[in-house]
Formats: C-alpha cells, structure tokens, sequence
C-alpha cells in the first residue's frame, strides 16, 4: 500500500494514499466535525455526499475550501483544520443550513440529542443569523404507527436514503425534485403507510435531526398509568437492558436490567414482567414447528418470525414466499395473548381493563402492535410499544436518578426466563436458542456445549452446520434487511441447502434497532451491546427454553401440547400478500 | 383498492416499450433513456408507467420518481396533441417573447396553474434558449422551428393547428 506525506496543522505524517483528509486527520486526533457524513463500514453503510460542506478544510494552493470527508490525500498536502478561512467556510455552511431549518429546538423531539443543534452550538452560533430567507414548510407525515416525518427539519443529508437502498435495500426514500424543492420522499410523495416500508427505523437511528423520528407514544402511556381503573402490565425486550443505561451516561454493553425493573415500579405500572419469558414459549413454539416441518416433510427452510420489519419486508418483496416463515407471532404479541388470556383469567383481571406496554429496541413493533389479525375480538395483543430511548425519556420527565436505583427482580410468573431467550437481542440469537432446545427433543440427550460460537457476531451473513442424530441441519443468519434479500433469492431460485434460517432486520439484531439510543455510527457499541446480551446468557441458572419451569407450568395448565391446537389459536399468526411501492 | 395510479397501461404501448427496454436492459445508466423513450411512446409519464418502468429495470419506485421530478423535461401530468415551446433566452427575451406567450395564455384560455388546454390539444411551455438565436424570436411546436414570431403571427399558427387537428376555430 503506497503512502503519501502530508502535514496537518502543522504535523506531519505519513498516511496510504487512498485515505481522506477526514481520515488521515482522525489518525492524530485531530477532529474536523462533520454532519452528513457517515461510515460504518462494517454495515456497508457509508453516506460520503459531502452534501452540508460542515467538514471543510483549508488546503495549501488549492483556490476553494476542500470538504475533508471525501477529498483524498496526495503527495506533499498541506492541510489547516481550523485556520480562520476553514472556521468560517464551515460557520457558513451551518448558518446556511439554519437558515431553513424550523427555530423550535426547546419543544422539538430531538432537543439535545440532534447533532444540528450540537454543531451549531459548537461553532458559537448565537443569536440573529446572518442569513435569512424562504424557508420550506410541507405537511408532516405521521400516517404510519412508527416513523413520523418532518421534511422542515431535514438537512438533506441523505443519510436515511443511505441506510433504506443500501443497508436495508427497501427503496423507499429517495431524493425528489429539484434545488430548494427537494426532499427526501416515498414515491410519488405517498405517506409511509401506503409504502413498502419496513418500519425497521434504520432511518430514524441516522437521521442527524428531528426530520425523522418515532411516533411516541409516551403521553398514552402516561395516561393508562394515571388511571386506577387500569391494570397495566409492561414487558421489556432483551435488547432493552443492554442499551438503556447508554441514555443515563453508563457506556455502551453496561447492563441495567434490575435497575430497568426498578424504574418501570416506580413510573407505575402494575406488573413489571419480561418479553424474555415469551421468548421461551416462542422457542418451544418454533422449534416444535421446525421438527414438525423435519418429520412431515414440510416447507423448508422455515424462516424465523420475531422480526417484525423482516415480516413486512418479505410480505412486500417475497409474497410468493408466505408459506416458508414460521407461523409463530413475535415474542412480544405471545407475551400480549398470554397475558390477555392465561394471565387475566388466573389472576382474575377483567381484560378490557388489562393494559399491555412493551419496552421494545425497535420502531416496526409498534406497527405491528397495530396490525388487526394480532389480537382477539378487536383487543389487540399489545396495547402500547416504547422504545427504548422513550423509556429513558419518561425515566427523565418523572425525575427518577436512574444511576442510583437499587435493583429489582422481575414478578412472577412472567418474569422468568433462561439465557436462551436474553440471546434473542443479537442477531443469531434465536435460530441458537431454538437450536438448544430442538437439539435436546430430537436426541433426547442433554446438550453440554450450548454456545454456538458460529452463529454469532456481526458478520452479515453466517452459516453453520449442526449435527443432530444422523441429520446434518444447515443453519443461516442474516442481519440487515440487504443480507435477508440475498438469501431469500437464492431460495426463490432454488439453490437454498439451508434448513433453517433467523433473519433480524437491523444490522446488529434488535440491539441495534431502530428504538435503541442513537449508537452515533459507532460499531463498537453494537458490539458492546452484543458482548453484554451473551454475558447476561451466561449468568442465568437456566439456559434453554423448554427448561423454564414457569413455560412448563403454562402448558400444563393452559395451553396443553406446543404447537397443539391452543397454542395455534393464540400464538401462531398468517401473513399477507403486499405489493411492492 | 381505488388509487389514481392505478390505472391501466395501454397493451400496445406497453409492447413498445418493452422491446426497447429488453435492447437496453443490462445497460448501465438505462433509466434515463428509457424514461425519455416511455415519454415519446405515452406522452407523459403517469405513476403506473414510472412504476413499471421501475419493475422492468429493478430500480426502486421513489429513485425512478425521483429523477421523473427533477428533469423539468419529464413530465407526469398529460400534455397537449401540440406542445408548443416559447424560447425566453436573452436573444428572444430582448426581440419580445413574453408578448407571445401573453398571447399563447390569452387565447388558449390557459392559466398559471396548467399550461395545458383543457381538450388536450395544446400545452404551452417557456425554455431557456433553443440555440436558434439569429432566428429569434423563436417558437416550436411539437418539433418544428418557427421563426422571428409576433404575437399576429402566432394567433394564426394556433388556427391553422386546429384546422390542422379537425377542431372549428
């Protein structure tokens, strides 16, 4: 790799050719703030627009200023981060970009996490802008249960449609029209709704500023809880625990399930339970359908279906595939049924007056909350979903020092759970759980090595083969809906060996989701988050899911055989033909 | 499922437009020309056909709207039988073009909302410089060249077009 010298701020260094100024420049840490600018290589999610022009720097003998995110170092450049030219050409870029943008910051959703607002902080911006002029306005979309989009705040920074073409291959936002009409939009300008979105939230997780965001659902929460007549009941994702600290300052993989529960008492809410504990029920769901899918010689392979972004992809891009997902519904809408059925009739509790919440990583479980089949006589399995970063925002609004709250246990019989479910948060987790359990009922051994190294990490596509009496089981994971796409056409062409295969939407699995605290492009959070959701496996006494002796109690007395006729009824779902738009 | 894109596209057309996309397919870049060739054969380029044309070249719908909006040449609303082109660069400008234009509205009863007549037979459309400027000033209709035009001259270019299409003046 050939290297070329070049002088920065007046130090000098040799860096390879093919590096930009950005990144040369970060290898001395020294920091040229950028806005549009994204690389989480590792994801093949790189936005290099140099669209904002936040990043410009001053370069010896060359007449403009040069954006460092894209202009490549060469031989004998001489480069000022910060000369009074460079400071003023970037000043200017952000002035111009205010200049359009909407003065609400104190009632706006992202009022201190937008890097906008940061950036024009940092660079001294107070008071009348030098630039002033038309500014655009259009109608809001909040049409969907999930994202909400607010084009008068959006930077075209086209991070978003980086994220919707590349990573997640949906084509659902792209740039439309021309110079200062232009926006980020659906075709045709259609509401989301309407669309093939997935409501995966990938987009959400990169936008710089508040154009787009989740559809909150706080103030709805705050009053179920606020009235005595309602039993509300939360369950919390896996992902959630691993993630949530971030928002209180705790670095990234810092798990805080016990002071989790702890928070969600005090905000109120009756029953503080774990998605986690569905989770196993879904296993013994799942793995009982694959082995069922194994002996009947049934459709395989048979695609995992907690995801609910990965549900809608395929419904909208592969509806000639309907019959290859497992019919199990996502852990969270079990965890609803339950709790509506099983729960509500043991305990006694009038289910109009049962409110279910869900504390998810993730924006499309909302809509998915939302969709009429997931429910029994128009009571719908799950009534609210927050995300994480929505939890952490009423942890705030009702002033609870989260950091110093002593920890508690999940209730019963809800709250128990085995290490295979935690392992749902990260991608590979639940073809590995299903694994534990489908690798015990089929030999009837125990399974000393319950680790399965190979399925795990942030590779994009992983394979392995697992030995099960004298049958070879070809396994596959994917993450990112664009990983997905290309195993799901190798299995339309027929040239699929694969007999079971997890698929998660976000890259990273859920806890990289769309709900979870803005990981700021940095892979080395998702990573963090992944290392803690495998220690928290670890800890547990328990680690397969048929071993949950609260799952056992449930058949026993409820719902008779897995995957038998009760369990279809209440927790086994169809899906529907969509087009592609 | 009533939505206004979904209307249906004219079989013969189609077939058109078909071959052409199947000589072009693997091309690099294709999207350009095929919407230009789509334009010629449709007249305009309505949503179904921009998601067609999409389907046939595996390009997402928005990135296929995207470029129908930000080429003024592109349009997705139905033109006239005559598209009538008033060049307004600085030659014709000075030589009096806006005159013609004024004219063009008047008598077409067209208005700033729609630059086409209500029974399709004209659109009316300002460009920036036709590279015709000796001429100037210069109209085009459809794709003839009118030379140093007066708003006289254009009243009986629009009758002769009407006689020309079987509508009474």
């Amino acid at each position: 790799m050939k290297e070329v010298n070049i002088i920065i701020n007046g130090i000098s260094l040799s860096v390879p050719e093919e590096e930009t100024v950005l990144e040369a420049a970060r290898r001395i840490n020294i920091e040229i703030p950028t806005l549009c600018h994204m690389d989480l290589e590792n994801l093949k999610a790189v936005n290099k627009e140099a669209s904002c022009r936040v990043c410009v720097v001053e370069i010896e003998g060359r007449r403009n200023l040069a954006p460092a995110c894209v202009t490549k170092v060469g031989e004998g450049m001489v480069i000022k981060t910060n000369s009074p030219r460079a400071i003023r050409g970037r000043r200017t870029s952000v002035e111009l970009l205010l200049s359009n943008h909407p003065f609400d910051c104190l009632i706006c959703e992202k009022n201190g996490s937008c890097d906008l607002q940061a950036l024009a902080g940092q660079l001294g911006i107070y008071g009348e802008l030098k630039y002033q002029g038309e500014q655009t306005t259009y109608p809001k979309d909040e049409s969907s249960y999930s994202i909400k989009r607010n084009l008068d705040k959006c930077i075209l920074c086209r991070r978003c449609e980086t994220m919707c073409n590349e990573v997640q291959t949906c084509g659902i936002l792209s740039a439309t029209g021309r110079g200062f009409d232009t926006i980020v939009s659906p075709t045709f300008g259609l509401p989301m709704i309407e669309t093939a979105c997935t409501f995966c939230g990938q987009c959400v997780a990169v936008c710089p500023t508040a154009a787009l965001s989740e559809i909150s659902s706080i103030g709805q929460v705050w009053e179920e809880l606020y009235n005595p007549d309602k039993f509300v009941v939360v369950q919390t994702a896996p992902a959630v625990r691993v993630a949530l600290g971030e928002e209180f300052g705790l670095p990234p993989g810092h798990s805080v399930t016990g002071k989790m529960v702890a928070l969600l008492r005090k905000l109120g809410f009756d029953r503080v339970f774990d998605t986690d504990f569905a989770a196993d029920l879904t296993i013994m769901e799942e793995a009982s359908e694959l082995i069922h899918r194994l002996e009947h010689k049934g459709t395989l392979p048979i695609l995992t279906s907690c995801c609910p972004g990965w549900v809608k992809f395929f419904e909208h891009q592969f509806p000639d595939l309907l019959d290859i997902p497992s019919s199990c519904m996502s852990p969270h809408e079990m965890f609803g049924a339950i709790t509506k059925s099983y729960y509500a009739k043991k305990y006694n509790i009038d289910p109009d007056k049962l409110v279910v919440v869900s504390v998810m990583p993730c924006l499309a479980k909302k809509y998915e909350a939302a969709r009429p089949e997931l429910g029994m006589e128009g009571n719908q399995n799950v009534d609210f979903v927050l995300t994480t970063r929505e939890l952490a925002k009423m942890a705030k609004e009702a002033s609870i020092d989260f950091l110093n709250l002593e920890e508690e246990d999940f209730d019963h019989p809800m709250g128990e759970s085995t290490g295979a479910s935690v392992i749902f948060g990260a991608t590979g987790g639940v073809i590995e759980a299903a694994l534990r359990t489908a690798y015990e009922w089929l030999t009837g051994t125990t399974l000393e090595h319950v680790d399965f190294e190979e399925l795990r990490g942030l590779e994009g596509i992983k394979e392995a083969t697992v030995k099960i009496n004298d049958m070879e089981l070809n396994i596959a994971v994917a993450h990112g809906l664009g990983n997905a796409r290309t195993l799901l056409e190798n299995i339309r062409a027929g040239n699929s060996r694969y007999h079971a295969i997890e698929i998660m939407a976000c890259p990273g699995g859920c806890i990289g989701g769309g709900g979870q605290p803005y990981h700021q492009g940095e892979i080395e959070t998702l990573k963090a988050r992944t290392q803690a959701i495998y220690e928290e496996d670890k800890g547990k006494a328990m680690r397969k899911s048929h071993e949950n002796p609260y799952i056992q109690k449930l058949y026993q007395e409820f719902l008779g055989q897995p995957y038998g006729e009760k369990a279809h009824e209440l927790l086994h779902t169809h899906y529907v033909k969509r087009v592609k738009l | 499922m009533k939505q206004e894109w979904n209307q249906v596209l004219e079989t013969d057309k189609v077939k058109e437009l078909d071959a052409f996309i199947s000589k072009m397919k693997d091309q690099r870049g294709a999207l350009i020309t095929v919407l230009h060739e789509a334009q010629n054969i449709f007249g305009y380029l309505p949503r179904e056909l921009q998601r067609y044309i999409g389907e046939r070249l595996n390009i997402p719908s928005a990135k296929v709207n995207g470029v129908v909006t930000f080429y003024s040449h592109f349009s997705q609303v139905q033109k006239g039988k005559y598209v009538i082109k008033i060049c307004d660069g600085t030659a014709c400008h000075v030589r009096k073009s806006i005159p013609i234009l004024e004219e063009l509205q008047r008598q077409l009863k067209i208005t700033s909302g729609s630059n086409t007549t209500e029974d399709l037979l004209f659109t009316v459309e300002t460009v920036s410089c036709l590279g015709a400027c000796g001429l100037a000033p210069v109209i085009t209709v459809n794709d003839k060249v009118y030379p140093a035009m007066t708003p006289e001259k254009t009243t009986e270019l629009i009758q002769s077009l009407r006689k020309e299409s079987g509508h009474e003046v």
